[in-house]
C-alpha cells in the first residue's frame, strides 16, 4: 500500500490526504426502501464505503430449538462482497464478518424492545458493496434505518462513526488510505455506535491512545454521529414524502 | 408466504388465454436495466434490474497457476450467492442447491460459448494466467435471477479493464487498470424458458416462476447453441422443446439488441 | 390534522412537549416530553399523541378475519400460515361441520388457503375459526398480498374505498386484517383490475384525496361504473 508523507508539511499544520477538516466526515447519502422484498431497508454510503442493510421480521425463529421464550433475538449477518475490496474475499463468512455481525447486534440491542417478541428473530441482513474502511458503521447506519422502516418499535436510532488518530491528530471518519497511515504514531482506529441521546452502544480499537486524548475522541465522534444521525431520519421522512407524490 | 395454488390455477388460466397478468407477451422480457460502477474495486461490474429482480455482479482478478491440461490459459471460477437479503424465503446457512446451480450454468454459458479467449490470460505459459472471478450476488428476487445473472456477468466482463501484470513482485498491481479483457465482440445470451401450465414463457416473474414445473435454459452466441440446462423434473415433449428453439431464434436478437446498447452506453 | 399535514415520526424523536400530552400507541411518555417509538404517521386526538405505522409486519389481533394458507395438519386441527410472526392454529372444533378426525386432509389440505377469524390469542400461540359467515376454505379466485398497515385504506371508511372497487369490477373483495386480499371475479381481467385497483391504493395511500385518484383511476382503466 502506498503510504502519503506529506500530511505533516512545514508549517506543522496536518493535514488529511483527502483535505477534509479533522472533524469532517465523508460525503454522505442514504436512502430508503431499496430492497422491495424485505420488510425495510436502507442503503448508505459514506464515501466510496457503500452498505446495504434489508430486515426481515420480526418472524418465526427457526429451527425451534434456538427460540428465546424470553425475547426476541436480533440477529444480524454482516457479509462483504468478494468484490467490494482489491484483493478479491472468498465468498461467504469468515471469523472477521462473524465478529462484526455480533459486534452489529450488541450495537444496535440497545434500543430494540425486545421483550416485546419472546421467541421470535429479526433478521438484518447487511451487504458491502464496496469498502473503503468503516464498513461496521456504514452496516450500522445503515441496519438501523432499515430496522425503522420495517416498523420495528425502537427507542432511537442508532448512529456509527469511528473516530482515529493519526499519528498525533484527532481525525474523523477514516478512509482506507488514513488507515493505513505508517507516520509517527500511525493510525489509531476507534469505531463508535450511540444512541439518539447520545450513549455509547459500540466501541471497539486498534492502535495506541492516551486516556486522555481517547476522551476527546469520544466527544468528537459524538458530535458527528449527530450530522449523520440527521442524515439517517431525513431519509426515512423523503421515503413518505416520495410515497405522498 | 409461497405464492397461493388457487393463484397458480388463475395464471395458468389466463395462459390458456394468450395473457400474462402484467400484459406482457410469452416471449416478452420486463424492463432490462444494467448499469455499471457498482463497486470501484472491482475490475468491472454491473447492477442488472429486470422489472424489480436485482443482481449485482463484480469481475476481480489475481495471478494464479494453469491447470495441467491447459498450460497457456487462464482460469474462470464463477460463483454465485443468493442472499437471505433478497428474499423473505431464504434462511440461513451455507449456499443452496439453487446458488450453486446459477454459478454453473453461467460459468457454461461464458466458458462454453468461446466468449473468453483463454489464451489471452496466459501470462506465462506453464507458469502465470489470470485468475478471472465472476461473483453474483442477488439484491431483490421477484423471478428469473438465472437470466439476470446471465446479463450482468457478460456487461460486467465487457466493461472490465485487466489489472497491471507487476512483474517484479509476480503480483497484480490494482492501482492500475488499463486493457480489456480478452473478449469475442459477439456476447453470449442466457434464455430461460419455463413451463407453467401448458406454456412456456420467458423471464417470470417470483408468482409465475413459483407454478413452473420444469425449465430450460439456452445459452448461445450468434444463435449458435453451446450450453443447456434442463432444470426441475417435469418431463417435456421432443415437439414442445421444438417449438421453444424456434422461438429462442427469434428471441435472443431482441434480447441482444437491448443488451448490447446498455454495454455500448456505458463503454468506458 | 389532514393527511397532507400529518408529520412524520421517527424513533427516539420528541413529537411533542406539554404536560397535557398523553402517549398512545408507538409512544412513551417522558418527563413532560411525548417520544416516538416507531417510524410513523403522528396522529393527535383529544390529547393522544400516537405513531400510526407506516410499515412492518402483520400483528395479529383477536377478532380479525384473516386470510391464510394450511402449512400443516395435526391430529386435532390445522396449523395456518396467516404471514404473521406465528402460525395460527384452527382446532377440528372450531369448523362448524362434522370432521372425520381420520381425514382432516378431506376438509382442508396443506397449501389450501383459508379464510378464518382469530378468537383468541395467548402465550399458547393464536387460535383460529370458522364459526361465522363467510369463512372457510377458498377453491377460487386471485390472492394479492399487500402490507397489513395499508388494510384501513383499502377498505375505506365505512367500505367506501372497497365499494368502490367492487362496483368498477364486478368482483367480490374480502380483505383479511393481516394484508392478504382475496378477488373473486366473473373472469381473469376482472379480478385484475380489482388487484391493479388495490395495488395502486396501496402505493399511493398517504396522498389527499384517494378517492378521487381511484376514481380517475377506473376512468383510465376501464372501470364498469
Amino acid at each position: 500500500m502506498t503510504t502519503k508523507k506529506s500530511e505533516t508539511k512545514s508549517s506543522g499544520k496536518f493535514e488529511r490526504p483527502d483535505g477534509r477538516k479533522v472533524n469532517e466526515l465523508r460525503p454522505i447519502w442514504a436512502k430508503v426502501g431499496v430492497v422491495p422484498n424485505a420488510d425495510g431497508s436502507a442503503i448508505y454510503a459514506s464515501g466510496d464505503t457503500i452498505a446495504i442493510a434489508a430486515v426481515y421480521g420480526p418472524k418465526q425463529m427457526h429451527p425451534q430449538h434456538s427460540q428465546n421464550p424470553e425475547k426476541g433475538t436480533l440477529r444480524c449477518t454482516y457479509l462483504m462482497n468478494s468484490f467490494s475490496v482489491n484483493e478479491r474475499i472468498k465468498p461467504g463468512p469468515n471469523r472477521r464478518s462473524m465478529e462484526i455481525s455480533k459486534i452489529t447486534e450488541w450495537a444496535l440491542e440497545p434500543v430494540l424492545m425486545l421483550k416485546d417478541f419472546p421467541s421470535q428473530v429479526i433478521d438484518v441482513h447487511i451487504n458491502i458493496i464496496q469498502a473503503d474502511a468503516g464498513t461496521r458503521c456504514a452496516g450500522i447506519n445503515a441496519a438501523s434505518m432499515a430496522l425503522a422502516h420495517a416498523g420495528v418499535p425502537m427507542k432511537s436510532l442508532v448512529t456509527s462513526v469511528s473516530a482515529g488518530k493519526l499519528d498525533k491528530t484527532l481525525v474523523i471518519d477514516l478512509d482506507k488510505e488514513e488507515e493505513d497511515f505508517e507516520e509517527g504514531e500511525g493510525p489509531t482506529d476507534i469505531p463508535l455506535s450511540f444512541t439518539g441521546d447520545g450513549k455509547i452502544t459500540h466501541m471497539q480499537l486498534d492502535g495506541k491512545i492516551s486516556p486522555a486524548q481517547l476522551k476527546e475522541a469520544v466527544e468528537m465522534a459524538r458530535e458527528s454521529a449527530k450530522e449523520i444521525h440527521k442524515i439517517q431520519v431525513k431519509a426515512l421522512k423523503d421515503s413518505v414524502e416520495g410515497d405522498k407524490k | 408466504m409461497i405464492t397461493p395454488k388457487i393463484n397458480g390455477d388463475v395464471i395458468k388460466k389466463y395462459l390458456n388465454e394468450g395473457k400474462r397478468f402484467d400484459g406482457r407477451g410469452f416471449d416478452e422480457f420486463r424492463e432490462i436495466i444494467i448499469e455499471p460502477n457498482v463497486s470501484k474495486k472491482a475490475e468491472g461490474s454491473a447492477r442488472v434490474k429486470i422489472g424489480k429482480t436485482e443482481v449485482i455482479v463484480g469481475i476481480k482478478m489475481d495471478i494464479g497457476t494453469p491447470y495441467p491440461d491447459s498450460m497457456d490459459k487462464g482460469n474462470l471460477i464463477t460463483s454465485a450467492e443468493i442472499l437471505p437479503m433478497s428474499s423473505g424465503r431464504i434462511e440461513l446457512g451455507k449456499p443452496g442447491f439453487e446458488s450453486i446451480e446459477i454459478g454453473r450454468i453461467t460459468d457454461r454459458v461464458l466458458r462454453e460459448s468461446g466468449f473468453i479467449d483463454f489464451k489471452g490470460l496466459c501470462i506465462k505459459e506453464g507458469e502465470k494466467v489470470w485468475n478471472l472471478y465472476v461473483d453474483i450476488y442477488s439484491i431483490n428476487d421477484d423471478g428469473n435471477l438465472l437470466d439476470a445473472a446471465g446479463i450482468g456477468a457478460v456487461a460486467a466482463l465487457k466493461w472490465a479493464r485487466m489489472p497491471k501484470y507487476d512483474e517484479e513482485t509476480g503480483k497484480a498491481d490494482y492501482h492500475e487498470h488499463r486493457d480489456e479483457l480478452p473478449l469475442d465482440e459477439n456476447v453470449p445470451i442466457s434464455l430461460t424458458f419455463h413451463k407453467v401450465g401448458d406454456h412456456f414463457i420467458i423471464d417470470p416473474n417470483r408468482e409465475e416462476e413459483d407454478f413452473s414445473e420444469t425449465r430450460i435454459t439456452l445459452g448461445s452466441k450468434k444463435g449458435i447453441i453451446s450450453s443447456i440446462q434442463k432444470g426441475e423434473s417435469h418431463q417435456v415433449s421432443v415437439e414442445d422443446f421444438g417449438k421453444v428453439l424456434d422461438r429462442m431464434e427469434v428471441v435472443w436478437k431482441e434480447v441482444l439488441k437491448s443488451i448490447e446498447k446498455q454495454i455500448e452506453k456505458n463503454k468506458k | 390534522m389532514t393527511h397532507d399535514e400529518r408529520k412524520i415520526a421517527i424513533p427516539g424523536e420528541v413529537i411533542i412537549k406539554g404536560k397535557e400530552f398523553l402517549p398512545g400507541e408507538g409512544t412513551t411518555k417522558q418527563g413532560e416530553e411525548i417520544i416516538a417509538q416507531r417510524f410513523g404517521l403522528i396522529e393527535e386526538s383529544e390529547r393522544i399523541v400516537k405513531v400510526i405505522p407506516l410499515s412492518g409486519v402483520y400483528i395479529p389481533r383477536r377478532g380479525n378475519v384473516v386470510i391464510g394458507k394450511v402449512e400443516m395438519i395435526t391430529f386435532n386441527g390445522w396449523v395456518i400460515n396467516i404471514g404473521a410472526s406465528d402460525n395460527g392454529f384452527l382446532s377440528l372444533m372450531e369448523v362448524p361441520r362434522f370432521v372425520n378426525k381420520d381425514a382432516l386432509d378431506e376438509v382442508m389440505d396443506i397449501g389450501d388457503i383459508v379464510i378464518a377469524k382469530i378468537w383468541n390469542i395467548n402465550k399458547r400461540g393464536i387460535d383460529l375459526s370458522l364459526k361465522l359467515k363467510g369463512l372457510g376454505r377458498v377453491d377460487e379466485g386471485l390472492i394479492v398480498k399487500i402490507n397489513s398497515n395499508k388494510v384501513p385504506r383499502v377498505i375505506g371508511k365505512e367500505g367506501s374505498m372497497i365499494n368502490l372497487i367492487k362496483d368498477n369490477t364486478n368482483c367480490n373483495i374480502t380483505v383479511g386484517q393481516n394484508g392478504f386480499v382475496l378477488i373473486e371475479g366473473q373472469n381473469v381481467d376482472d379480478e385484475l383490475l380489482a388487484k391493479k385497483a388495490i395495488q395502486f391504493i396501496e402505493e399511493k395511500s398517504y396522498i389527499h384525496g384517494l378517492t378521487e385518484e381511484v376514481e380517475r383511476f377506473f376512468k383510465e382503466n376501464g372501470g364498469k361504473k
